[in-house]
């Protein structure tokens, strides 16, 4: 789950990180009278899950009602990579000595915390990791341990940090490691992590990624996500507990268990199809979640055809079938539909696809004769025999 | 022979009384695998069909010496479970527990690795967010519907579980079997990576021929393709899913994540052909890759 900058920042705030004051604001008025309250200059900025917000217009400097109100107008509703701005952060302007780097993220490969640290920052830093990687200190960190004062001491002063904020970059990272660990976060990054004239090490930015497997954890955190510029069936999905990723194809497509529905949207796409969406309906569906999870594929009006493909481990397929079957009771779906059930129950289900005769629901006995199937009919071409 | 459970296996069931739990053991256990026992704190002294169930995991040590465990039970309690377990003695524990916080897996990893090295024979975990590991014709661990498989010389070692069914039954339609089936999740810190798997399955007898499944995010397949070309004597055939994820979305798996171009299907499938890795198109292309290889391997070997 990413955060948006500000609420990284309060994030960062909670474990003791300085950062600027200011707040989030959803119109030009209340962005004018925020501007009041934490004092010009400002900065006005767009808060959307994107990188380059600043080359797009979406960061300007304020120095009074009227060009944050004029800044405001611009930046609110502006489409930056897809992305619209709903919401702006309107923070007390820094005045910028030096500008750093720094993250701790989860480092898959050795299964250890990394800590990276550099004092080329403000800049493009997978740039500088690649043109002049002596510049950007990593430093993996015993994950039974923790970072260590002294082990943030030594990042700090092997990257090169000014001698008289040593002190203060090694807070900044140690809290910033307790930011990781506390929140249950998978990334936490600062770029820039700014030193103001008077030596203030405080952050200027904000990535935060959280791990949703652990939210339980936090209920504090569980508003945070950018639910209003999701996708509405995506969010719906989330509400419902199914993974739903929306695509821009024309097939609509259902399996069960994350890998065989990516290797389904592959299979779809060489049989010269698009796909419209990724849905894992997870293991162990029930009928109940296979019906909601059909109502999910055809909220989305692009669909021409939908493609059932289920190997059933944990999942039983006759129960695939009941939902499917309690689906068009209810909903009455207008496009076709192809049915690959093997695995756990797969002889039941297919038997009760077969009694229950549904209009326009064919059945396939292989992933790939499915996916040619599917792609024919939301061509509008006839397929064989239905089910 | 085969590789991790066999007929030697002695399994007890962490979450044996819950819903799925008991489904899956039982399972199981119709299927041969030897259950020992289950536990679930505060119903020790019970029994599922007969299975005892203990209260904690040295209890159940103490009284049915399992050299295997499998781990089912919810997330929030699953990392003290397998460490446990581990604790115990357990050599291999299997974790079929799905959303386990990132953090906890890292907790489980590292302790594992370092703090219990010396104290037990190394506890070796397979999972978590796996389907468990199925040795055709001699145990079933976990939730792999053995019915679509044969016994045979095929080594599959994969991170997605439904997958590994379509890929196995389509070796097992073709005629030729599997040693063992081997499901290692798809989360972010897995117990046990391709590389653990791969070596296994280079010193198990039984197995001619790996065929390894994988999918986007992370950097075990980029791995995979380096210990392979070091060290692998069988041949490998490799299948990776995520050819049309988009970029920055996540698909289900903790671990599927892609960001910029590192860890993305084509770079994945790239990194393996490049170390003379035939990988396939389709779930249906890898298996029959796998069976010409293998007729080719049985042919110069006969």
């Amino acid at each position: 789950m990413d955060l948006l900058e500000y609420q990284g920042k309060q994030l960062f705030a909670r474990h003791g990180l300085r950062v600027s004051s200011g707040e989030a604001v959803t119109s030009v008025e209340d962005a004018v009278k925020a501007a009041g309250d934490v004092g010009y200059p400002v900065v006005v900025k767009a808060q959307v899950l994107i990188g380059g917000r600043g080359k797009a217009g979406g960061v300007k400097l304020a120095n009074d009602a009227g060009e944050t109100r004029e800044h405001a107008g611009n930046i609110l509703g502006m489409d930056i990579k897809g992305h619209v701005v709903r919401t702006l952060w309107i923070e007390h302007a820094s005045d910028i000595a030096s500008e750093y780097y720094a993250s701790v993220l989860l480092d898959r490969s050795a299964k250890q915390p990394l800590v990276m640290f550099s004092v080329e920052g403000g800049v493009d830093i997978e740039e500088v990791a690649e043109r002049t990687p002596e510049k950007l200190i990593r430093h993996h960190v015993d994950a039974l341990a923790g970072l260590s004062r002294e082990e943030a001491v030594q990042i700090a002063t092997d990257g090169g940090a000014d001698a008289d904020v040593i002190e203060g970059v090694a807070d900044a990272l140690v809290a910033l490691y307790e930011v990781w660990l506390q929140e249950d976060a998978t990334l936490a990054e600062i770029n820039p992590l700014i030193v103001t004239p008077q030596r203030e090490v405080k952050a200027l930015d904000s990535k935060v990624s959280l791990d949703g497997n652990a939210l339980y954890r936090h209920p504090e955190n569980q508003g945070l996500s950018d639910s209003e510029n999701e996708d509405p069936v995506e969010r719906r999905a989330k509400e419902e507990g199914v993974q739903y990723v929306k695509l821009d194809g024309d097939i609509g497509i259902l399996g069960n268990g994350a890998g065989l529905v990516m290797s389904t949207l592959d299979v779809v796409a060489q049989a010269g199809g698009s796909p419209a969406n990724f849905l894992d309906a997870g293991g162990g569906s029930d009928a109940e979640k296979i019906k909601q999870a059909v109502d999910l594929l055809l909220a989305n009006d692009a669909v021409k055809a939908v493609l059932f493909n289920i190997f059933g481990g944990i999942t039983r397929c006759d129960e695939v079938a009941r939902g499917l079957i309690a689906a068009f009771a209810e909903i009455e779906p207008s496009v076709p539909f192809v049915v690959r059930l093997d695995g756990t129950n797969d002889v039941e289900g297919r038997r009760l696809l077969e009694e229950a005769a549904l209009p326009n629901v064919h059945g396939a006995k292989t992933m790939n004769e499915a996916a040619e199937m599917v792609v024919a009919l939301a061509a509008g071409r006839p397929v064989g025999a239905a089910a | 022979m085969s590789v991790l459970i066999d007929e030697q296996t002695r399994l007890c069931v962490a979450g044996i009384t819950g819903r799925e739990g008991s489904f899956h053991t039982l399972n199981n256990r119709s299927y041969g695998t030897d259950v020992v026992g289950g536990v679930t704190p505060g119903k020790g002294g019970q029994d599922v069909e007969g299975i005892p169930v203990f209260d904690t995991w040295e209890q159940a040590m103490a009284e049915a010496q399992p050299n295997t465990a499998m781990i089912f039970v919810p997330p929030r309690f699953a990392a003290d479970s397998i460490l446990e377990a581990a604790a115990a003695g357990v050599e291999l524990v299997i974790a079929i527990t799905e959303g386990i916080p990132a953090h906890d897996e890292l907790r489980v990893y590292n302790t594992l690795k370092r703090e219990m090295k010396n104290s037990h024979p190394p506890t070796r975990l397979i999972g978590p967010n796996c389907p468990g590991i199925l040795s055709p014709g001699k145990a079933n661990v976990g939730i792999i519907p053995a019915s679509f498989f044969k016994a045979g010389s095929v080594g599959v070692v994969s991170r997605s579980g439904t997958l590994t069914y379509q890929i196995g039954n389509e070796i097992a339609q073709a005629g030729v079997g599997c040693s063992t089936i081997v499901g290692i999740g798809g989360d972010p810190v897995p117990g046990s990576s391709f590389v653990d798997v791969l070596e296994l399955f280079e010193g198990d007898e039984e197995t001619e021929l790996v065929v390894l499944s994988g999918e986007i995010g992370g950097s075990a397949e980029e791995e995979a393709a380096e210990y392979i070309a070091e060290h692998m004597s069988k041949p490998v055939v490799a299948y990776i899913a995520g050819f049309t994820a988009p970029a920055g979305k996540q698909m289900g798996h903790a671990g599927a994540i892609v960001s910029g171009s590192a860890g993305t299907a084509a770079a994945k499938a790239q990194a393996l052909e490049a170390k003379g890795v035939r990988v396939g198109r389709t779930p249906t292309e890898t298996a029959s890759i796998a069976v010409e290889v293998l007729g080719g391997a049985s042919l110069t070997a006969s």
